[in-house]
């Protein structure tokens, strides 16, 4: 049906987007893995040499690279329970029955807009400080000693931001998909005397493991490049406690001006990034194709 | 009787998910609430949630002293500069793998996505260095650049989706009916793609305006968007809280009015196009 004509045209239209995107991954990628082997410091310039493996031995045996490769892991696998498990309660509630269902959803999906830098400063600012936040105040009416969420549990309060910032998107993402749920399946398993319960486990479940899957794809993307909330928050401390791999890179190579050992850094990064890549890029394969 | 049962139940639902919408969207009311009090209500206590003396003064203050405009403006010429070029990059790429599938079309879709699982913090220093060096750091321009490159993925998938639902059938009765390929493009396919270009155009506005890696990491004072220009108030002695919330009310407004319009448009673009 398509002719050769169009099929070159077809190619020139395609080509701009597919030759940008390469490039922007190729010639990034390739200095990134350049600089990781060399001696590299902004500080002092002109004294660039290969040094070989030496930034990574070097990173390996820097005991804040396995805190922040535990943060990032605590950090996406934390917000994703979270997120999923809530996400899932919260749609098949806002899938009932009810009054003003338009309204509850505007309010659920609002944080999802806000912008980063936003939420995390009012969290940190206006509920979180513990002497003048919302918290505190609520500790003292209460007759608590306030606790200070950023500085005691720093990690625990960026992943409660930044669940707050996501359940919106696995909220309306779930939702969707139940709302697609054929209801006749639903009634007919009520009168065979299906419990909630099993209802749930062998009819809901089953029909969201495809959105599920979704959520846990886009969310990871992003989880794992988590950034602007650390910095306004703790700026990755107390020490080392809420510094992901993100926020190590960046502390070492912008604020430390060591390209080099942060380059190295960066290449984690991206093979911790694409482990994680090959099994979700599975899993929504299969879900696709199914 | 059933009725009344169904009454009362929906009454528990419609009670339980008020409670939680509103715990959820309560941080988003406080910010504005808190953005018209003085200073001092900010932070007395106990906190005061309605009875007190209301006041706009934080609002005149942020706009009159910070600079607010040009960072607005930089957040406005960024957002929709980087989604204009690359719905200019990938609507005749989405166009030609929507209608005219190639063997590799599936493959470069998914390497397309693929791109995107690239974390930003790998390419910061090279795309750091190159910029600093050609004199693109703290510049609109520059950031247009990245933003442009880290959405393209999405405008792609979101735009072929959109397109693959217009039925071919109806080019070819257009064609029967003689019209010319000026005609086909401008009575036929543009209506049926202006929607989609259109959510494809909001929801990228949307996630350009609140992306706060490149934004952060890029800037300095000059190009600096609102969401740099917010992270300046994390300084200690930035804390000025009713101005701090006036400040992230204004940023938060145009894009959650926006983002309420867009809610369809989100699932199918964010999940690209695998939940509808």
């Amino acid at each position: 049906m398509a002719t050769q004509h169009s099929r070159s045209a077809a190619r020139i239209m395609i080509s701009p987007a597919v030759l940008l995107l390469l490039a922007w991954m190729i010639v990034p990628l390739a200095l990134t893995i350049y600089f990781s082997l060399l001696r590299y410091n902004l500080l002092m310039p002109g004294t660039e040499r290969f040094v070989g493996l030496l930034n990574y031995k070097l990173f390996f045996n820097n005991p804040a690279f396995f805190t922040a490769l535990l943060n990032t892991l605590l950090l996406v696998g934390g917000v994703l329970i979270i997120t999923v498990v809530g996400g899932i309660l919260l749609a098949i509630l806002l899938d009932q029955p009810m009054w003003g269902q338009g309204i509850v959803r505007i309010l659920v999906i609002a944080p999802f807009f806000v912008m980063p830098t936003v939420s995390a400063l009012v969290w940190k600012n206006m509920f979180m400080n513990p002497v003048s936040g919302l918290f505190a105040e609520f500790s003292k009416a209460v007759g608590l000693q306030p606790f200070d969420f950023l500085t005691h549990a720093p990690l625990a309060s960026i992943i409660g931001i930044v669940s707050w910032q996501w359940l919106p998107f696995a909220t309306l993402i779930l939702l969707t998909a139940i709302q697609s749920l054929d209801s006749e399946q639903m009634e007919a398993a009520e009168m065979d005397g299906a419990s909630p319960l099993s209802r749930f486990w062998y009819i809901t479940l089953p029909h969201l493991s495809r959105a599920i899957t979704v959520v846990i794809l886009i969310q990871t993307i992003f989880l794992l490049s988590v950034f602007a909330e650390i910095l306004v928050t703790t700026n990755g401390g107390p020490g080392n406690a809420s510094t992901n791999l993100t926020y190590l890179v960046y502390a070492r190579s912008l604020l430390n001006f060591d390209v080099g050992g942060g380059s190295a850094g960066g290449v984690v990064a991206i093979i911790l990034a694409n482990i994680v890549a090959i099994f979700l890029m599975r899993m929504i394969g299969k879900n696709l194709d199914a | 009787m059933a009725r009344a049962v169904s009454n009362r139940r929906k009454v528990g639902y419609t009670i339980a998910a008020w409670i939680i919408g509103l715990a959820i969207f309560f941080p988003i009311l406080w910010t504005i609430v808190t953005s018209f009090k003085t200073e001092a209500e900010a932070i007395s206590s106990p906190p005061s949630f309605m009875f007190f003396n209301w006041t706009t003064e934080n609002y005149t203050t942020v706009l009159e002293r910070s600079n607010y405009f040009r960072h607005f403006w930089n957040s406005v010429v960024i957002s929709l500069g980087s989604t204009v070029l690359g719905l200019i990059i990938a609507i005749p790429a989405a166009w030609s793998m929507a209608f005219v599938p190639a063997k590799h079309t599936k493959n470069v879709l998914m390497w397309m996505l693929s791109t995107k699982m690239l974390p930003p913090v790998g390419v910061l220093i090279p795309i750091y260095l190159i910029f600093r060096d050609v004199g693109l750091l703290d510049t609109k321009t520059g950031l247009v650049i990245v933003l442009t490159l880290i959405n393209l993925p999405i405008i792609v998938w979101m735009l072929y989706t959109y397109f693959k639902e217009i039925p071919g059938e109806i080019l070819e009765a257009s064609r029967m009916d003689g019209a010319s390929l000026r005609d086909e493009i401008i009575y036929v396919l543009t209506p049926m793609a202006v929607p989609g270009i259109a959510s494809t155009l909001l929801l990228n506005v949307i996630l350009a305006w609140n992306e706060a890696f490149w934004t952060l990491n890029l800037t300095a004072a000059k190009a600096a968007p609102l969401t740099a220009f917010i992270a300046s108030y994390s300084s200690p002695e930035g804390l000025f809280y009713a101005k701090l919330s006036a400040a992230s009310t204004m940023a938060i407004a145009p894009i959650l009015i926006l983002g309420w319009f867009s809610q369809k448009q989100l699932v199918r673009g964010l999940t690209f196009g695998a939940v509808k």
